[in-house]
């Protein structure tokens, strides 16, 4: 009898015995300190809202107290797995802003450190991203083949995470021979492990089951919500900042955006690793071109931006990072907006979360790919 | 000149004809299009913008020297680089402007962190809790005033 009236109660509407389970902020597939307040109806989500902040730091009030040299360590620090990328984006505000004509040597060091970077934190998210599907080994794949980037950039950065590695109007050290033998011998070993990657894992009925129509979101949804990176591209837009907004040297590379129309888990999945394969070909390209000479501009020692707003947004690993400075004409910044993809990304998990059951939910929120004090900053 | 930028700007003409529209050098801006509105026209820009298939970028604010608060509204295209700015006076004792997160569901954070960081209210959001800072925060920490040294 009672069983009876549950089940015609469930058939209308959601059972009165909803509940709220609290994930976080410290729990392994949050993959960092964020918290999902989630309202269940058994397994399935009524109502999944993020809850972040937790190590917010305002960079942004950091960088209005700071000179612009000084806050260049911070854009390291807000996505800490793509740290090169929202380097450039500062430095090339500051030198299209400033006027400073950068040697072409330190714009194809820069593209080939950015694309390595890029490698190296798709690598982090699919290694961790199979740990949350329930795939333990890719991860220990993963980390041997990432190691191999952080021990290159190391030798010219010193720093394996974040490298703080662009100045404005160059570099901070030139590379040398032995890095770009060794980046030659990692873009001929990585070719083949990606294909191994596809054989083992891509493929793999299992993955597939998981990922295939788990998690839509529409090429609207991103628009509403202003989503970007592998999460737009993965709903069939061929949108990249590289492409659409060029900097850099990226309009003399050769390379493909790849995009799948699906907008499910496994359409963001194939977005990243394709994406890996063209970085290996900019950088095969990036190291065939790469010039002599000279590596820093003549800068100023101090830099002061003339009176007015600058923007300047570059793809990073999440897609589309940008900074907004506002000079007044003297050496610290007035006003700094960062604006990172994390943020947007997750905005939209709310509504695309609603009616699914928790574990494809964990595989949505993985697919985002989300870096915690990117969101926090 | 962009064909996008051109209707858009047409649209606001027609529009909102008190809108005053500015294109900056992109090369050396990085955008392509301000609009300054009045605090009451933001919803109305939005809805321009919308219709033109723009995506939000980020909603922010700034206080100018002399104290005067503005709200800031970025918007991008996915497939042609044409970033435009939506700008608009917030009266500093009453920082007030309509919540867009009705036209695109993404300005609800961007709201939110505008809200906790520069004490700017929108009216009509559905939830104006704080988002990064502590919930009982009573401070805003962008505002020029507020002297926290970091």
């Amino acid at each position: 009898m009672l069983l009876e009236q549950t089940i015609s109660t469930r058939g209308t509407e959601p059972a009165p015995e909803t509940f709220v389970l609290n994930l976080g902020p410290q729990h392994p597939a949050t993959h960092g300190v964020l918290r999902l307040k989630l309202t269940m109806d058994g397994e399935y989500i009524l109502r999944g809202e993020p809850v972040p902040g937790y190590i917010h730091r305002m960079h942004e009030k950091m960088g209005e107290n700071r000179t612009y040299a000084q806050f260049l360590p911070n854009t390291s620090r807000i996505d800490y797995l793509a740290a090169m990328h929202y380097t450039h984006a500062l430095v090339a505000l500051v030198e299209r802003a400033a006027g400073i004509e950068v040697p072409p040597r330190a714009e194809y060091v820069r593209v080939i450190t950015s694309e390595l970077n890029r490698i190296s934190s798709h690598l982090v998210w699919f290694g961790a991203y199979l740990l949350d599907l329930g795939g333990f080994t890719p991860l220990l794949y993963a980390f041997d083949d990432r190691e191999k980037i952080l021990d290159l950039l190391e030798a010219i950065t010193g720093a394996r995470l974040t490298y703080g590695y662009y100045r404005f109007g160059g570099l901070a050290n030139d590379v040398d021979a032995a890095f770009v033998e060794g980046t030659r011998a990692f873009v001929t070993y990585m070719q083949p492990r990606l294909d191994l990657y596809r054989k083992l894992v891509t493929d793999n009925i299992i993955l597939r089951k998981r990922l295939e129509d788990i998690g839509p979101i529409s090429a609207e949804m991103c628009r509403r919500y202003g989503a970007s990176g592998p999460v737009l591209r993965g709903a069939g837009v061929a949108c990249d900042v590289r492409r659409t907004e060029p900097y850099s040297v990226y309009p003399s590379l050769d390379f493909a955006v790849p995009v799948f129309p699906e907008g499910d888990c496994l359409a963001r999945y194939r977005v990243r690793m394709e994406e890996m394969a063209q970085s290996l070909r900019i950088i095969d390209q990036a190291l065939t071109q790469l010039p002599e000479g000279p590596i820093q501009a003549k800068v100023p020692r101090v830099i002061k931006l003339p009176p007015g707003e600058y923007y300047s947004a570059v793809e990073a690993a999440r897609g589309r990072f940008a900074i907004r400075v506002v000079s007044d004409g003297k050496d610290i910044p007035y006003r700094v907006k960062l604006r990172t993809p994390s943020f947007a990304n997750l905005t939209l998990f709310e509504e695309a979360s609603q009616g699914m059951m928790l574990p494809d939910a964990l595989a949505l929120l993985g697919s985002l790919d989300l870096v915690i004090p990117d969101i926090d900053r | 000149m962009s064909a996008v930028l051109d209707s858009l700007e047409a649209a606001f003409r027609e529009g909102l004809p008190a809108a005053r529209c500015e294109r900056p050098d992109p090369g050396v801006h990085g955008g392509h299009l301000e609009v300054q509105v009045a605090p009451g026209e933001v919803v109305g820009a939005t809805q321009i913008l919308d219709r033109h298939g723009f995506a939000i970028d980020a909603i922010t604010g700034w206080t100018d020297r002399h104290g005067r608060l503005e709200g800031l509204c970025d918007f991008f295209h996915f497939t042609a680089w044409e970033h435009v700015a939506v700008r608009t006076r917030v009266p500093r004792d009453l920082p007030e402007l309509p919540s867009i997160a009705g036209v695109y569901a993404g300005a609800n954070w961007h709201e939110r962190e505008t809200h906790e960081f520069f004490g700017i209210r929108f009216r009509g959001h559905p939830n104006l809790t704080p988002l990064l800072l502590p919930e009982d925060a009573t401070y805003h920490p962008l505002r020029k005033d507020f002297s926290g040294v970091a």
